[in-house]
């Protein structure tokens, strides 16, 4: 570790405010009544957050290709067991 | 006089392979946790109405307050792996202090939010709910063993920043061996490392022996940082799995 994470505190409090704004969005949102589209802006406003701790707070954006390869893998290995389940039983 | 300083030995370890396999390590949390997301969607698909329900009977303003208490300790647990990256032990250990203390106000708030609820007679197999739906019954099922599980992570994670908030206030150390001191040097406990170079050179008539045990800044191994890194990687990853909970159990109403 060659004194790579010297980023400013600030960069840290900014994603900090931002993932408290978007709670407050979200919350909002669920108020509205939206109908089936609140569920899908609940999950994405919930999949924005989560972004930016794994960028940010966990560092994954400055890291070598290998962990946005193992991350994007197991995103998309979720992605399928979810949406194939799913899909298997919906149309049951 | 002599001194003699041992500082700590540097063995070479692979630290992007220390990230990598955490990394790996949390990817099978993920799809732990990834099923029983998949369990929550499919009963929500079959059982919508008791879903809404369930979750309109569940307090959003402490979910939100607890929302809020874990993204800030994912803030100073960040912060507190800066500060070590920055040489600062002493800072290191506030924030990572403070993100302890955020984690227990976490699993308060849990508490009585689950005390509330089984006080009501709402718990799996309870007399009540087997009077209800079926569906209201499985949605709070998967509320306790989600949440519940989610908690015993959140403990887990605060064993691991407690034996990190030790190793980072007391190691490494430094130690020095001084012989035939003069007996001013007992003046230097306490102090800093200019203070016992100072007191080195003078010499009187009196002489006793000590060992001295100090740490540093300077002594912060990339160990060190690592393990705190990666205990980091866990908290943030309980975070991140709070993220999602938050919204499908207290907002989808």
């Amino acid at each position: 570790m060659e004194q790579k994470n010297n980023r400013p505190f600030s960069t840290y409090v900014g994603i900090w405010l931002g993932l408290l704004m978007l709670t407050v969005l979200t919350v909002t949102v669920a108020g509205l009544n939206l109908g089936s589209l609140s569920v899908i802006g609940a999950i994405a406003i919930a999949a924005v957050k989560s972004s930016l701790v794994i960028m940010f707070f966990m560092h994954i954006k400055y890291e070598d290709k290998v962990f946005k390869i193992m991350l994007a893998l197991t995103v998309f290995t979720l992605v399928v067991i979810l949406l194939l389940t799913f899909a298997d039983t919906a149309f049951r | 006089m002599n001194t003699a300083v041992e500082t700590p030995v540097h063995t070479h370890k692979d630290h992007e392979g220390a990230r990598i396999g955490m990394w790996l390590f949390l990817f099978t949390e993920v799809l732990l946790f990834g099923g029983l997301f998949l369990l929550y969607a499919v009963y929500r698909s079959k059982f919508p109405a008791d879903f809404h329900y369930g979750a309109s009977t569940l307090d959003t303003f402490m979910g939100t307050f607890n929302t809020i208490i874990l993204l800030t300790s994912s803030l100073t647990m960040v912060l507190a792996c800066a500060s070590l990256e920055r040489r600062n032990r002493r800072n290191a250990s506030i924030f990572l202090s403070i993100t302890i203390l955020f984690g227990i106000f976490f699993l308060v708030n849990k508490y009585i939010e689950w005390s509330a609820k089984i006080h009501h007679g709402i718990y799996p197999n309870s007399e009540i709910l087997q009077t209800h739906t079926p569906g209201e019954s499985v949605f709070y099922s998967l509320y306790y063993l989600m949440t519940g599980l989610h908690g015993i992570h959140i403990i887990i994670g605060l064993i691991l920043l407690g034996v990190m908030l030790y190793h980072v206030r007391r190691y490494p150390r430094r130690k020095v061996q001084l012989t035939n001191v003069g007996t001013n040097a007992v003046g230097i406990f306490g102090t800093n490392d200019e203070t016992l170079w100072r007191h080195k050179e003078e010499e009187t008539v009196e002489t006793m022996n000590l060992e001295l045990v100090y740490r540093s800044n300077e002594d912060i191994t990339d160990t060190l940082m690592i393990k705190l890194e990666n205990s980091g990687l866990y908290w943030h990853l309980v975070d991140v799995i709070w993220i999602f909970l938050f919204p499908l159990f207290y907002l989808i109403t």
